[in-house]
């Protein structure tokens, strides 16, 4: 079946996807968006957590039909998605992150120092800052469902930030790094910095 | 495989009855687990998330009548004055992604016994509201839902509409025990509601026989000790004995088998554990605005 759906701010359409196949599916492997990590498959981990209309969910169990009209952000669009909400919406009515910008973000990070490089959300520059990254899997959903947090929570408590992330795994940092990286996006955030 | 996209509830119902082997998706979080590891292969699936009726709930004089899709959090969020007891359970439902998609119809239709929403609904009283395009609409009694190990009341050509949930009277708790806090499920748990306006106690157990099942022994000995002792004027503490008693008797309502999650003898245990505690956590709360209606200190 053909599946229309916004991603990251721009109309697309995925072919031939079979009906049981899951969101995650399709953003990862039609149209080439491998930043949502695809590891339990049974929302257990939550390294594919994307937004859905807003909302963050597991995309591995979301069936790709289900997503027919609505609108997904993954962590490729998730700076873009950032700056608009910090600049009150899409002035220009071109805004959003299109496939092949998306297929070839990375996230190279502004110099802590300098300040040069490409520009990230706010959550993802201090999850540099802050050395909340070890191997790198489970941060795309961090991010995500981080990034939820702090839009709808901007001074979370500690308790608040944990119960935010309670849906997402890490294995290798022991959460104290990532705890660092979020009260240093929060604080940033209510600094206007 | 086909999937079914009905655009209203009648249109669901009419899909439903002309393929009864449909399977019905809404958050998910059961049935593409089941896809994702080829455990299931179903013929057709039958997607709800365009039935916007579904999301809404009602909050009537004595029910909540509350859609099949709400999502757990709009519960947390919206519905913890009347309905306590589910408001908690909801809280211990996985991860937030988990919450903000899964909901107690889909509980009730997957109807394993760990299912969260199934002790505090059993506790609070409650009629599953389901309907088919042939015969329309019925209600269920929570008691005589859950038939079996994942086995529910429903018909081949029915669909979950919503719960009809008695709202709260009085105190209700809810308590789990897993190995940690958050993305767990139950090792067994349970749900108590106190029903002042009857004078009765309602109990839930979950994970801990083949169905969800209330402790109907231990409420009936409780409604007859706390009656015969004043309890419910008086606002006394309740006894050590009696509570000791109920307790004993909510682990002998357990039929619960060894599992990688634990074993049987410690579900009686916990259970037995979990109803003394709530017990009391519910009947302070209830002495406590009892005193505080009276105006006394």
């Amino acid at each position: 079946m053909r599946v229309n759906f916004t991603v990251n701010g721009r109309p697309q359409e995925a072919d031939d996807v079979w009906e049981g196949e899951s969101l995650l599916y399709v953003l990862r492997e039609r149209l080439g968006l491998p930043g949502s990590k695809n590891a339990c498959e049974q929302g257990e981990c939550g390294s594919c957590t994307v937004r859905l209309d807003g909302v963050p969910v597991c995309s591995c169990l979301v069936a790709a039909g289900q997503v027919e009209g609505r609108e997904v952000v993954t962590v490729e669009g998730l700076a873009e998605y950032a700056k608009q909400r910090a600049e009150g919406g899409c002035a220009t009515g071109a805004c959003g992150t299109s496939l092949d910008e998306a297929k070839s973000w990375q996230a190279k990070g502004s110099d802590s120092q300098t300040g040069e490089g490409t520009e990230l959300s706010p959550v993802q520059q201090a999850f540099i800052d802050a050395g909340a990254v070890q191997c790198g899997f489970c941060t795309p959903g961090l991010l995500v469902a981080a990034d939820e947090m702090l839009e709808r929570n901007p001074n979370p408590t500690d308790a608040d930030i944990r119960e935010a992330l309670s849906g997402n795994l890490c294995r290798c940092t022991g959460y104290e790094k990532i705890m660092d990286a979020v009260r240093l996006a929060a604080a940033r955030q209510s600094e206007g910095v | 495989m086909d999937f079914l996209r009905p655009a209203s509830w009648e249109e669901a119902l009419a899909a439903k009855a002309e393929h009864p082997t449909a399977v019905p998706i809404a958050g998910g979080t059961d049935v593409m687990v089941e896809i994702n590891f080829d455990h299931r292969r179903p013929e057709y699936l039958l997607d709800l998330n365009r039935i916007g009726d579904l999301y809404e709930w009602e909050v009537g004089e004595d029910t909540v009548r509350l859609g099949a899709s709400v999502p757990y959090t709009k519960i947390m969020e919206n519905l913890r004055a009347e309905l306590p007891g589910l408001a908690l359970a909801s809280h211990t439902v996985a991860s937030p992604q988990i919450r903000n998609r899964g909901g107690v119809g889909g509980n009730l239709g997957t109807a394993s016994p760990a299912g969260d929403a199934h002790p505090a609904l059993l506790a609070a009283g409650a009629e599953v509201e389901v309907a088919s395009a042939a015969r329309g609409t019925r209600l269920i009694p929570i008691d005589e839902f859950y038939t079996g190990v994942k086995r529910n009341a429903l018909q081949p050509d029915e669909l979950i509409r919503a719960v009809r949930i008695q709202k709260a009277d009085g105190p209700q708790q809810y308590s789990k025990v897993g190995t940690r806090n958050a993305m767990v499920i139950a090792v067994c748990a349970f749900g108590l509601a106190l029903h002042p306006r009857t004078r009765t106690v309602r109990t839930g157990i979950g994970s801990a026989a083949p169905t969800p099942v209330r402790a109907k022994a231990a409420e009936e000995f409780l409604n007859a000790a706390l009656a015969e002792g004043g309890f419910w004027d008086n606002g006394k503490i309740i006894t050590p004995s009696v509570a000791k008693q109920f307790a004993d008797l909510c682990s002998a309502a357990c039929n619960p088998i060894d599992d990688v999650r634990g074993t049987a003898s410690y579900r009686r245990h916990a259970v037995g554990v979990m109803a003394r505690r709530t017990l009391t956590w519910t009947w302070e709360s209830y002495r406590g605005a009892r005193r505080a209606t009276e105006g006394a200190a």
